[in-house]
């Protein structure tokens, strides 16, 4: 335990020095939680509508004038081809070009909406706001025309994120890429820095036992990933008004096992490398596939079925579905407890191999 | 059994690299013993072995009794191990990378504060002081004051004295000195060739080998009396012209002067009256008195 405390206090000692670090530790989640935010959305916004009237009717410049008031949606032209809408959307200047047929103020049936496939989110749910607004439009001038159609419209809440904003969504997400970066990189870089100054040499001949030695790279780094996470909330309470719905304390103690995940393998990674260089460009291979299968940035829901069986033995995805739920849904820790076992059990996994697989022997 | 230190033709490879090929010898205890060898000569693999940093692919070294495989975790608080390159914190500063390795043996500096005083004279003057911004000598002074700090009955010194200027390297080897006279076992290793007088046995070690033990004047002493020294103004006309004589069998820069290795036969007067006709009228030809390096270049000659 005494030599574990004077373990401890180097690293802190070591790592107050480090001019590098403390910014690391400190700047870049402020700035990230600062930025990120505002930029990760996947909210569409400003869908560029072109319409082909062949029908030049009330109807049509009622649907039309509906369409430009409608929130997100914007009509840039009306055109009286099809080929010159065709070559607004080929410019870029429009996402969707909506074609109302001849004489269909007196037969309002069919409509035909094409949108831009490229952007497949924008393209769709442009798309889809479309069509809802030229059916409301509808559905109001026929009850006007005496000829109410009972129209079936179902009433939509949004639970858990009632404003829709993609952002509550992504801010516990930021934090798990935030922990992912710090908790993986640290304390592979700091124990491959060990290795080039030659300070594991002297390590290594001491009595100290790699159990001990091992347990100080990680434990200072589950101090610091609180920290990370503090800095995280404190933000998106201030700045973005989002504050955690659930236990405070569900966010720390998934926080706490997932940075032992992490730096577990950092530290496995660190032990099989000889340069930093070599310990970087592994570490990255590994966050790259963490940020893409964790569902941190697509729902593995909609990921092919091989890939979400491959999922399970992605660590971050059961911490990002721990921070969303606490977060958003304030889901009580025992119905967690699936996600919280599986960290409990992967850190366990990589921190005995980080252990393994420090050798004090070449 | 009054060896402090017992090595059993140990051999180790890495790859094709035969680094240690059945070396074998052994250093009294209380003894200052010396290892000397050109670099890549496998001290440095030996050294591993000794602090149990690895594994011999064969043989047995045991110090004060303990074998460095079997009972490595023994062994490593009795040993006091300085690698051949700094091994300290340098973002840490003199005092806390001292405070440090005395807690990870379990010591406080202030117990063996007496061990290390001479030592640590001058590096106490700037105790707060970062690790990485002291000279080269003030850097190898804190490396042995931390590698002495747990009381280690046994020194592993792996070329302490290289990157280190000349009155730094006196002043070390005077350090050695004194801690050999309170009965530490010293093992140290050099690839400069005069300090082997500082040891009071040395082993010359290349290519893995251990080619010959003994204290430097039983060394020395074999190397007989056919050695000269030979000065010119043109030192590179005499060296060729040396080169071509009968009796000479070897000639090779020293210093300032030439190193004639002749035979029996060789006769100085002859020899300068014969270069005189080749055009090198100044030469000066003197007994010389061999030393460690003129060993290891006949060794070297002989393999």
């Amino acid at each position: 335990m005494r030599i574990l405390a004077a373990l401890l206090r180097k690293e802190l000692k070591l790592m107050r020095r480090n001019p590098l670090i403390i910014r690391v530790i400190i700047a870049m989640p402020v700035m990230v939680m600062l930025v990120l935010p505002l930029i990760a959305s996947l909210d569409v916004k400003n869908v560029g509508i072109t319409v082909v009237d062949n029908d030049r009717s009330i109807l049509s410049s009622r649907i039309i004038r509906d369409l430009n008031a409608a929130e997100g949606l914007c009509v840039n032209s009306v055109c009286s081809t099809h080929s010159e809408a065709m070559t607004e959307v080929e410019n870029g200047t429009s996402d969707v070009i909506l074609t109302i047929p001849q004489n269909f103020e007196q037969n309002p049936e069919s409509l035909d909406v094409e949108a831009n496939g490229v952007n497949a989110t924008k393209g769709m749910l442009g798309a889809q706001y479309v069509v809802s607004s030229v059916s409301l439009t509808l559905s109001q001038w026929l009850g006007e025309q005496g000829t109410e159609i009972k129209a079936n419209r179902p009433s939509v809440i949004n639970r858990y994120n009632p404003t829709l904003e993609y952002r509550n969504y992504m801010i516990p997400a930021i934090m798990v890429v935030l922990i992912i970066i710090i908790c993986g990189f640290l304390p592979a870089l700091n124990l491959v820095s060990e290795k080039e100054t030659g300070t594991i040499e002297a390590m290594n001949v001491s009595p100290v036992s790699r159990m001990t030695f091992v347990l100080s790279k990680l434990i200072i780094f589950w101090v610091v990933s609180l920290l990370v996470v503090a800095v995280g909330m404190t933000i998106g309470y201030l700045v973005y008004g989002l504050a955690p719905q659930g236990s405070i304390l569900g966010i720390f103690g998934a926080t706490v096992l997932f940075s032992l995940v992490m730096s577990g393998i950092g530290v496995t990674i660190a032990n099989k490398s000889a340069t930093m260089m070599q310990s970087i460009f592994v570490m990255f291979a590994f966050i790259m596939i963490f940020q893409l299968m964790s569902g941190l940035l697509t729902p593995i829901s909609s990921m092919p079925q091989w890939a979400q069986a491959f999922t399970l033995f992605i660590p971050p995805r059961y911490f990002v579905e721990i921070m969303r739920s606490i977060y958003l849904k304030a889901t009580p820790l025992t119905a967690l407890w699936p996600q919280f076992t599986a960290l409990a059990a992967l850190a366990l996994a990589t921190c005995t191999l980080a252990a393994l697989t420090y050798k004090k022997t070449t | 059994m009054d060896a402090a230190i017992q090595i059993e033709k140990i051999s180790k490879s890495y790859g094709s690299n035969h680094a240690l090929q059945d070396v074998t010898f052994s250093v009294n205890s209380g003894e200052m013993f010396g290892l000397i060898g050109p670099d890549g000569a496998g001290k440095s693999s030996l050294y591993q072995i000794l602090a149990t940093l690895s594994t011999p692919d064969s043989g047995t070294a045991s110090i004060l009794g303990l074998d460095t495989v079997k009972d490595y975790k023994a062994l490593r608080t009795k040993i006091g191990y300085m690698p051949d390159r700094f091994s300290l914190y340098p973002d840490l500063s003199v005092m806390e990378n001292l405070e440090f390795f005395a807690s990870l043996f379990g010591v406080t500096v202030k117990q063996n504060f007496d061990l290390i005083e001479p030592i640590f004279g001058q590096l106490s003057k700037f105790p707060k002081r970062r690790a990485g911004a002291l000279s080269g000598g003030m850097k190898q002074k804190l490396a042995l004051s931390c590698a002495l700090i747990h009381r280690p009955e046994i020194l592993l010194l792996d070329e302490p004295t290289t990157g280190v200027d000349a009155v730094s390297r006196s002043e070390f080897w005077d350090m050695l000195a004194d801690l050999k006279k309170i009965g530490i076992t010293i093992l140290v290793s050099t690839s400069y060739m005069d300090e082997a007088a500082r040891c009071e046995r040395i082993a010359i070690i290349d290519s893995g080998r251990i080619l010959r033990i003994g204290s430097e004047k039983e060394l020395t002493a074999s190397l007989g009396e056919n050695l000269f020294n030979a000065v010119s103004s043109n030192m590179f006309a005499l060296l060729s012209a040396l080169r071509k004589l009968p009796d000479v069998e070897n000639c090779y820069t020293f210093g300032a002067t030439l190193h004639v290795v002749t035979s029996p036969d060789f006769n100085p007067d002859r020899a300068i009256a014969k270069l005189r006709d080749e055009g090198i009228d100044d030469v000066k030809i003197f007994p010389a008195k061999g030393d460690i390096e003129d060993l290891f270049i006949k060794l070297k000659n002989e393999q």
